[in-house]
């Protein structure tokens, strides 16, 4: 396990009285005031910048939420996971089913991702009963076995699922009143792919906020205990397989979330979208941002976003074709899960927060 | 009666490769207590390689010789340089740059190779042997594919009972503090036990890919059904990979020729379950009580 140490939690407090607190006293009131201020910029952003941008920060959207949902698992429970592209999966193709060829379903689109998340954790919970006694290595193969069986039920059942060709998934309408608000506020339509951007942040700050509350609160402690110390843990009268299946039920759900999203915004749910490479570019964003971080996953997945045109452009440049300067990205994944393990195992997080800590010490 | 007779032999085959495999996982999870999962993509590497020799007009003997003196480098460089540091550490750790190497590797290739679907010859005729009048799915390259996994596993039975290297190796995996302390250099056996383990995986890659076709990611379902093996028979045990993978090799072409194709890699994670709640520790294990 990545060794994390956690702050000590008493900070020396200044004493000053009836100083005026800008940081709310509770956790909560805390996170939700982050999260508040995170929205208006997340607006002010995808107001400011071009179409192009705005199906980027979507993509980065549902990575992102999948990211925090692993690297809850992996970075603050311990348990590895490479399926969760599978996970994904699964939430992709419960949005494709139920949303209809025509987007005619009889559902609303955030009753639909519920329920994409719900059936998502549910298939998470089978999958975190079998995984709640395997470690490591063990762990990491059932996982990888879910990441290569699950594409292939997609093609067995072509006839609901659309084997190879995949599922095509409409893409929603926007909804009136939110292109009332919107164009109250800055006088202009609101576009298809801008709403479906503003739809995966919303869900991703939603995700963020809960995830953040129960990190902050008894479970983070009771998932961080188990990961540092189990014999610790269950004398401390954890039960330890209920732990560990949360774990991978909170987990799940927001992968399932996450395909919810990338259903939307790609339109189209096929085996070739939810290959191994996937389960293991979600694996780089949480282990290069730092594992057990939500700040950490966010920056991991913007990687995964802004990281592949840049190469492939470099890539081209030096002389490849498309389709090869198209794998240049996942070989810059390897190598830099290599050298982060190698050189920086707390990832970009664990860095900034030694050399801060540094200079907060020599001041 | 014919489909389960041919059923059967291919999954001889199938599993013969699977044992090879399994075995490569097994050689390195003994000394270094470490999961290879780029097992897959360094076979799936030197394998292209073989093929670029073998399309420049190189004999497919030329190629299988490259490839294996490859996998040994690959092997030992990637156990020098990257294995290393994280030997003994906390074992995700371990399992993440076994993960990144898998995926550089295989981008690497399609960077290198192109990520087009090629064919890949096979040194001995692919047509099935007639019984009487009947056609059986029995080939002169299954029984070469038969007779390579088992001349390597000899060999290796071979090096590890009756050789000075082969005692040392053990001593090296079983106990490394004491067999530091009786003057073996015990980095340079696990370097050695990579590069063995690397030629094994190789073989295998090779194997799968004569008269069938090669791309970049077609060792990724091998890796997993070649780690069910491996659990099945035990990590530990190298008896118990064999076995586990001509067993695995059976099942899945029974799945396969029976319920379909496409559930291949469901029915292994089904095997890869039922194996990990009822018998974590596999079927040869010798130690009762090990964690997974």
């Amino acid at each position: 396990m990545v060794q994390q140490t956690d702050r000590p939690a008493t900070r020396a407090v200044p004493v000053r009285k009836r100083r005026f607190r800008w940081r709310p006293r509770s956790t909560f009131g805390r996170h939700g005031l982050a999260v508040l201020v995170a929205l208006v910029a997340v607006v002010l952003v995808l107001e400011l910048t071009s179409p192009f941008r705005n199906s980027q920060l979507a993509t980065m959207s549902y990575y992102a939420i999948a990211a925090a949902g692993l690297t809850v698992l992996t970075g603050l429970n311990g348990q590895i996971s490479l399926g969760h592209g599978a996970l994904m999966a699964v939430g992709a193709y419960t949005t494709g089913l139920l949303l209809g060829p025509e987007g005619d379903g009889a559902l609303t689109l955030p009753l639909i991702m519920l329920i994409a998340a719900a059936v998502t954790a549910l298939v998470g919970a089978v999958v975190g009963a079998a995984a709640a006694r395997l470690h490591g290595p063990y762990l990491a193969g059932a996982t990888l076995a879910l990441a290569v069986a699950v594409p292939g039920l997609a093609i067995y059942f072509d006839h609901t699922l659309g084997g190879e060709q995949g599922l095509r998934i409409a893409s929603p309408e926007v909804p009136g009143w939110f292109d009332a608000t919107i164009y109250f506020l800055f006088a202009h339509e609101t576009p298809s792919a801008k709403y479906l951007a503003y739809l995966g942040w919303g869900t991703l700050l939603l995700v963020l906020l809960l995830l953040a509350n129960l990190m902050a609160g008894r479970v983070g402690r009771v998932w961080r205990a188990v990961r540092d110390d189990e014999v610790a843990a269950e004398l401390a009268g954890i039960r330890l397989g209920q732990v560990r299946v949360l774990a991978f039920v909170v987990s799940a759900a927001c992968a399932g979330l996450a395909g919810a999203v990338l259903g939307v915004v790609v339109r189209l749910a096929a085996p070739s979208g939810f290959t191994i490479v996937l389960s293991l570019s979600l694996l780089t964003a949480v282990v290069v941002g730092g594992l057990g971080s939500l700040t950490g996953a966010l920056l991991g997945s913007a990687l995964l976003v802004f990281l592949p045109p840049a190469v492939t452009n470099l890539g081209i440049g030096a002389g490849l074709d498309g389709t090869q300067a198209a794998q240049l990205a996942p070989f810059v994944y390897g190598v830099v899960l290599i050298l982060v393990m190698l050189l920086a195992p707390t990832g970009a997080v664990g860095v900034l927060k030694k050399v801060s800590g540094r200079r907060r010490r020599t001041r | 009666m014919q489909q389960f007779l041919n059923v059967t032999l291919t999954g001889l085959g199938q599993g013969a490769i699977y044992a090879a495999f399994a075995l490569a996982l097994v050689l390195i999870w003994r000394s270094t207590r470490i999961v290879n999962f780029a097992q897959g993509a360094m076979g799936m590497f030197t394998t292209y390689l073989a093929l670029t020799l073998i399309e420049a007009g190189q004999s497919y003997w030329a190629g299988l010789a490259v490839a294996l003196v490859a996998g040994l480098v690959l092997g030992a460089v990637i156990e020098r340089l990257v294995i290393r540091p994280v030997e003994g550490g906390p074992e995700l750790n371990a399992v993440i740059v076994t993960l990144g190497l898998f995926v550089a590797l295989q981008a690497l290739a399609a960077i290198l190779f192109g990520s087009t679907f090629r064919s890949f010859p096979a040194p001995f005729d692919l047509r099935g042997f007639t019984v009487g009048d009947v056609n059986i799915a029995f080939t002169a390259n299954s029984i070469y594919v038969i007779v390579a996994v088992v001349v390597v596993m000899l060999g290796l039975v071979a090096l590890f009972r009756f050789t000075d290297l082969g005692l040392k190796m053990r001593a090296a995996a079983f106990s490394q503090e004491v067999s530091r302390l009786l003057g073996v250099r015990v980095g340079r056996m696990l370097t050695l036990g990579w590069a063995l383990a690397a030629v094994v995986g190789s073989l295998a890659g090779l194997l799968i890919a004569g008269g069938s076709l090669v791309f970049p990611a077609y060792m990724e379902a091998v890796i997993v059904y070649g780690f069910v093996a491996a659990v099945l028979g035990g990590l530990d045990s190298p008896g118990g990979a064999v076995v586990g993978g001509l067993t695995i090799g059976l099942l899945l072409s029974y799945v396969s020729g029976y319920l379909g194709s496409e559930l291949v890699a469901l029915a292994a994670l089904a095997i890869l379950v039922a194996v990990l709640l009822v018998r974590p520790q596999g079927l040869f294990a010798r130690t009762a009580a090990r964690r997974v």
